[in-house]
């Protein structure tokens, strides 16, 4: 974990996510899964998270120069937000389309580049939102109420 | 079913687990993209890649079992993965389709899944 922060108001937790080594792809997903069992969330609850985290974690890493997820766990509410370096996407309604893919040889190799993977993290989440500046960065914000 | 009877049926081996855990549904893919967007209940996956992302699909969805098929085998540190999170691991030389369609004449039966 990079920073964890706990107040009154409830848990932030930051990871970073690289984009050299595919083989640790699932790790920070895995670690904010194993937090939210900790804190006994709902199991149903938890695997929609874990799900849509995991969808981010493999495209900051097939897809950016690199980012980090924040997890921000309060009382009624589990936050996400994951942001990356670059290089924004062009148009995000075409992305957000199924079967819509940019992903390389590499990722279809490991049996993702689908084009699923921004529609299922709006179907696993309670509110979802994509923002992006082409050239500069991609924004992706989830919520899910507890 | 038990673990046991599945490698009965399909002519397979364990690699990690234990014979006396059972599964009742099956989702066959090579396509965890496909695997992570319909699956939601517990199930086996079956399936013919043999990387990390099939343990972390699997963990993230919270199934117990995969069944290699065409005779894949998964390497050491992939198996480890899957032991740290007490999956059961099964290969067989059967193709998927064949491996799919013994299971499922013998019981096992197949998820109803949505498209959204």
């Amino acid at each position: 974990m990079n920073s964890f922060i706990t107040n009154n108001e409830g848990i932030v937790l930051k990871y970073i996510v690289g984009t050299d080594d595919f083989s640790i792809v699932g790790e920070v997903s895995s670690k904010i899964k194993k937090v939210l069992k900790q804190l006994n969330i709902d199991n149903k609850l938890i695997r929609r998270v874990a799900i849509a985290t995991y969808e981010a974690e493999v495209n900051v890493a097939i897809h950016s120069l690199g980012g980090y997820i924040e997890v921000e766990i309060i009382k009624n509410e589990i936050k996400i937000k994951i942001r990356d370096n670059g290089p924004g996407i062009k148009d995000t309604n075409l992305a957000m389309e199924k079967g819509y893919s940019t992903a390389s040889t590499k990722a279809r190799e490991l049996g993702f580049g689908a084009g699923m993977g921004l529609p299922n993290m709006k179907r696993c989440s309670d509110e979802f939102k994509i923002e992006s500046k082409f050239g500069e960065y991609t924004e992706l914000n989830m919520k899910f109420v507890v | 079913m038990k673990i046991s009877k599945v490698i009965e049926l399909i002519n397979g081996k364990i690699l990690i687990g234990n014979i006396d855990d059972s599964i009742n549904y099956a989702f066959s893919s090579d396509l965890m993209s496909d695997v992570l967007a319909f699956v939601n209940e517990d199930t086996a996956l079956l399936t013919g890649l043999v990387n990390n992302q099939v343990i972390r699909t699997a963990e993230m969805l919270d199934l117990g079992t995969i069944i290699f098929v065409r005779g894949k085998i998964p390497s050491e540190e992939v198996v480890d993965l899957a032991k740290e999170r007490e999956m059961t691991l099964l290969t067989t030389n059967f193709t998927m389709f064949e491996a799919s369609g013994v299971l499922y004449k013998n019981g096992i039966e197949a998820l109803r899944i949505s498209y959204e």
